[in-house]
């Protein structure tokens, strides 16, 4: 066990689905210490997403089923602890930012209403109480923080008002909301147009390095791998295939999959370059 | 703002259908038989007879004054006079649709009430016991024909257990008329009578079931779809991963979105809700508009006739309104999108 | 999830029937609903070869034998003129499947094609041809034919060509639906390029994938239709006696409640069954075709 701030350890995830049992994660580890900027890259069905729902406890059980390893986080493991001191973590001590900002918020209540009721629940699980005008001040807060210019009109909006970069940022806002210290996020800005992804990307890092968090950025582009993280894990069929800091990857990978993956990024300028945010997306 | 702009239109839209729908009562009426006065009067009449009603009810002039003047009329809430009683068509239909009115609107609690939770518990349960209870349920129910459940039900509570009373509104030895709303139900409680609105739920309560079965059968179907498909929205696993609590995501932010599609369907279905309305209300011989509706049919009313379809229609419209502001209610995307 | 990179598509087309066939036969709801249809669409055909007294259907008096309850010689026991309800069960699917044969016959081909003009052409076309739907979609069929009814005559000629003056809109509004989502896809297109002719493009490349949806809304129609059917000679309105109907039977064995109960509940539970057969059959469809709720 190690002293980092979340630690997966040789975990192992199974999928029966119509009496047919696939092995999804094989052994999968990889540690996420304390303010640090980690990616895990890989392409679709490589196991990434699966490993990130495992962490958040996201896994429906069955058709899946956690076979072997161990999650710790602040040293405790997760898989092990009651349900209710899990529920404690989710959302609070670690947070999710959601992918897809068209269909990641409830279409029919308002943002206020939706943070409202995240803030309610956590403060809730962490015995603290909060009326609801200070919550209210709470959301106008953390709307500020994610750069909105007038968080009390965009916490009275519902989602079909707001543009896609601003939803993506109601996102991270919730994601914020119980002050977390550790972000998962989930290839953020995917369904967005480039510039407003490489915003999005710049809010989240920059907000990560303010505030001191820790992020383990899910995603299958490179791009943002370079832009988001100082140590990656490059996974393939449910397995780490290499691990190490990402300027080395970049420079040297060692592995024949991340070397693939890496050959496949389209060039935007010649040379060795990988286009800003976006160029695989 | 947005909602009013929404608002008219769908006003203006319901006044378009019922011209459409005043235009082809009034094609059925006039321009099918023949002559409507020969009809009512039978063929004993003599041809005199004959000429003074038709004098008398305009017959004689041309097709499209005659339709000015059934406008003219309905735009006034005017229904004509009944061509065999000589009554006011509209004196009838307001006697009358009060109690049809207490009847469809218990109907329509009763399949909410019942069926909303029901789709929510097999939707919870898919595929588990309650799930394929509900679904047999749903099935059953739409398949039972309106009348066929009045009479079992007749079967059931009045002649065997004993419970319910089976046919009328309220004993024939009380007292009571519904004066100001027409509902009995909710006069009675205006007028402080408790023993009234007892007696006259009790008598409301068979009727109702057999008319709701077949809507909340289907409201059931349609909020277990529609659950399932809100429960594996993004939006839905967020609130997971943001640790809301079940019973908040399953009735908040599930049921909300999911409550759309059911009512959709009850103003889509809502005319063979009337349509059902009319043998309801014969086995129970409930004194509603179909009661008056039916009786005028097989003496060959045609303005009482007319009256009855138009007023069917204009409840149905009607109904379809609230529903739609009721949708723009719960679904802002509605009331945003459908004022553009 | 990691499975899709592993699982290979099987040669489809060859085995397509046999595939269908095999999901078909694996679900439980469509194999009794079909079995009830089929099984009752043949007793209507066979009923003068197969009812114990085929005679019955007539005004046949036999006041002997009045009022019996079900037994081994008349299963479903006698009305209150003697006659076999068993047999006059069975000749009275005649009647409701003929009046879903009539009324769908009739409201399909119109209900489709106005569906595939409104969500093709769009413009005014769409317009006449959904506002006609909204006004279609107001007046209860049942309150339609019994206005009708009042201005003809009450029977069943009458009653079918009513209910099929307003069933049309239901299948207009499907297809419409689906047409709307077809026009812009590129094999319409393609066809469109290519200078297909509209007749062409309607009927031969929309047409075709709508086929799927109309079978699915065509069986729970029926059992609709039926149903209607039958409320509508409760009332007095369809066929008129002494020919046999599910209806007429219900409402004149309910005089006789509750001590005759079998002469109005079995009746009433054939209608329940033959509606059931269609509804099942049609979920049972909706399931193999993988069709989204049409109503």
């Amino acid at each position: 066990m190690s002293d980092a701030l979340l630690a997966v350890r040789n975990l192992s995830v199974q999928f029966t689905t119509y009496g047919q049992t696939n092995q999804v994660l094989k052994g999968v580890s990889l540690d996420v210490p304390a303010r640090s900027q980690i990616a895990l890259v890989g392409e679709s069905g490589s196991g990434k997403t699966v490993t990130m729902r495992a962490i958040m406890g996201l896994l429906r059980t069955p058709p899946a089923k956690v076979t072997s390893g161990e999650i710790f986080y602040d040293g405790h493991d997760l898989l092990t602890m009651p349900t209710k001191e899990r529920l404690k973590l989710r959302g609070t001590a670690m947070s999710m930012v959601f992918q897809d900002p068209m269909s990641s918020l409830n279409p029919v209540f308002t943002i206020a209403d939706q943070m409202g009721t995240i803030l309610k629940y956590a403060d809730r699980r962490l015995g603290r109480s909060r009326g609801n005008r200070e919550r209210m001040a709470r959301v106008h807060e953390v709307l500020g923080q994610v750069r909105m210019r007038d968080p009390e009109r965009v916490s009275r909006s519902y989602p079909i008002m707001l543009s896609g970069g601003m939803r993506q940022r109601v996102l991270i806002a919730m994601a914020l909301l119980s002050e977390p210290k550790l972000l998962i996020a989930d290839e953020p800005g995917t369904a967005l147009d480039v510039t407003t992804q490489a915003q999005i990307l710049k809010l989240l890092k920059d907000l990560v390095e303010e505030r001191g968090l820790a992020l383990l950025m899910i995603t299958h582009n490179l791009g943002v791998v370079r832009e988001t993280s100082n140590y990656v894990y490059v996974m393939n069929k449910g397995v780490v295939v290499e691990h190490r800091p990402t300027a080395d990857l970049f420079e040297a990978p060692r592995d024949d999959y991340t070397r693939a993956l890496i050959a496949a990024v389209p060039r935007l300028t010649g040379g060795t370059s990988f286009g800003k945010a976006g160029a695989a997306a | 703002m947005e909602f009013l702009l929404f608002l008219v239109r769908r006003i203006l839209w319901s006044i378009l259908v019922l011209v459409g729908l005043s235009i082809v009562i009034f094609a059925i009426a006039r321009v099918v038989p023949g002559d409507p006065a020969r009809m009512a009067l039978g063929p004993t009449a003599t041809a005199q007879q004959v000429a003074d009603l038709q004098e008398k009810l305009g017959l004689n002039k041309p097709i499209v004054e005659q339709y000015g003047m059934f406008i003219a009329g309905l735009s006034q809430g005017d229904l004509g006079r009944s061509l065999l009683t000589e009554r006011p068509v509209n004196d009838d239909i307001r006697e009358t649709f009060g109690a049809t009115f207490e009847l469809v609107l218990a109907t329509i609690t009763l399949a909410f009430v019942f069926g909303v939770p029901l789709g929510v518990a097999a939707a919870r349960w898919k595929d588990k016991w309650p799930d394929t209870l509900v679904r047999i349920l749903a099935i059953f129910s739409a398949v039972t024909p309106s009348f066929f459940a009045a009479l079992l039900l007749q079967i059931l509570a009045g002649y065997v257990l004993h419970i319910l009373p089976t046919t009328g509104r309220l004993p024939h030895n009380m007292e009571f008329v519904a004066s100001v709303t027409g509902l009995l139900t909710v006069d009675s409680l205006l007028a402080g009578r408790l023993d009234v609105f007892g007696e006259a739920l009790r008598y409301l309560l068979l009727p109702a079931t057999a008319l709701a079965l077949a809507t909340m059968g289907q409201i059931a179907r349609i909020t277990r779809s529609s659950m399932i498909d809100v429960s594996s929205q993004d939006y839905i696993e967020a609130s997971r991963a943001f640790g809301v609590p079940e019973p908040i995501r399953v009735f908040k932010y599930m049921l909300r979105p999911s409550f759309v599609p059911p009512l959709t369907i009850l103003g889509l279905e809502f005319a063979s809700l009337i349509g059902n309305a009319f043998v309801v209300e014969l086995v129970f011989a409930w004194p509603g508009i179909a009661s008056y509706g039916i009786r005028t049919i097989l003496q060959k009313d045609l303005n009482a006739v007319m009256g009855v379809v138009m007023v069917s229609g204009v409840f149905f419209v009607l109904v379809n309104l609230v529903i739609d502001v009721l949708v723009g209610f719960v679904d802002p995307r509605v009331r945003i999108r459908g004022s553009r | 999830m990691a499975s899709e990179t592993i699982s290979t598509t099987p040669p489809r087309r060859l085995s397509n029937a046999y595939q269908n066939w095999y999901r078909f036969s694996r679900n439980p709801t469509a194999v009794i609903g079909a079995a009830i249809v089929i099984l009752a669409i043949l007793a209507a055909i066979l009923a003068p070869w197969i009812t114990p007294h085929p005679d019955h259907v007539g005004a046949v008096v036999n006041f002997r034998a009045r009022h019996l309850p079900p037994s081994a010689e008349y299963w479903f026991g006698t009305d209150n003129v003697g006659r076999d309800i068993f047999t006059r069960v069975i000749f009275g699917l005649r009647i409701s499947l003929l009046l879903a044969l009539v009324v769908l016959g009739i409201a399909i081909p119109v209900g489709t094609t106005l569906g595939l003009l409104a969500g093709y052409f769009g413009g005014w076309v769409e317009i006449v041809i959904m506002r006609l739907t909204d006004i279609a979609l107001a007046i209860p069929p049942l309150v339609m034919a019994l206005a009708v009814a009042a201005v003809l005559s009450p029977d069943l000629i009458n009653s079918m060509l009513a209910i099929a003056a307003l069933w049309w809109t239901w299948h207009t509004r499907l297809i419409y639906s689906i047409t709307r989502q077809l026009r812009t896809q590129e094999f319409v297109e393609a066809a469109e390029t290519l200078g297909a002719s509209k007749f062409h493009i309607l009927f031969r490349e929309i047409l075709p994938n709508c086929v799927s949806a109309l079978a699915v809304k065509t069986s729970l129609d029926a059992g609709f239709v039926i149903l209607v059917g039958a409320s509508l000679s409760f009332l007095g309105l369809g066929i008129q006696p002494p020919t046999p109907d599910l209806g007429t039977m219900v409402a004149s064995g309910s005089a006789f409640l509750p001590d005759y109960w079998w002469e109005s509940v079995l009746p009433g539970a054939a209608i329940l069954i033959v509606a059931l057969g269609f509804n099942l059959l049609g979920d049972g469809l909706r399931d193999l075709f993988d069709v989204q709720e049409v109503r």
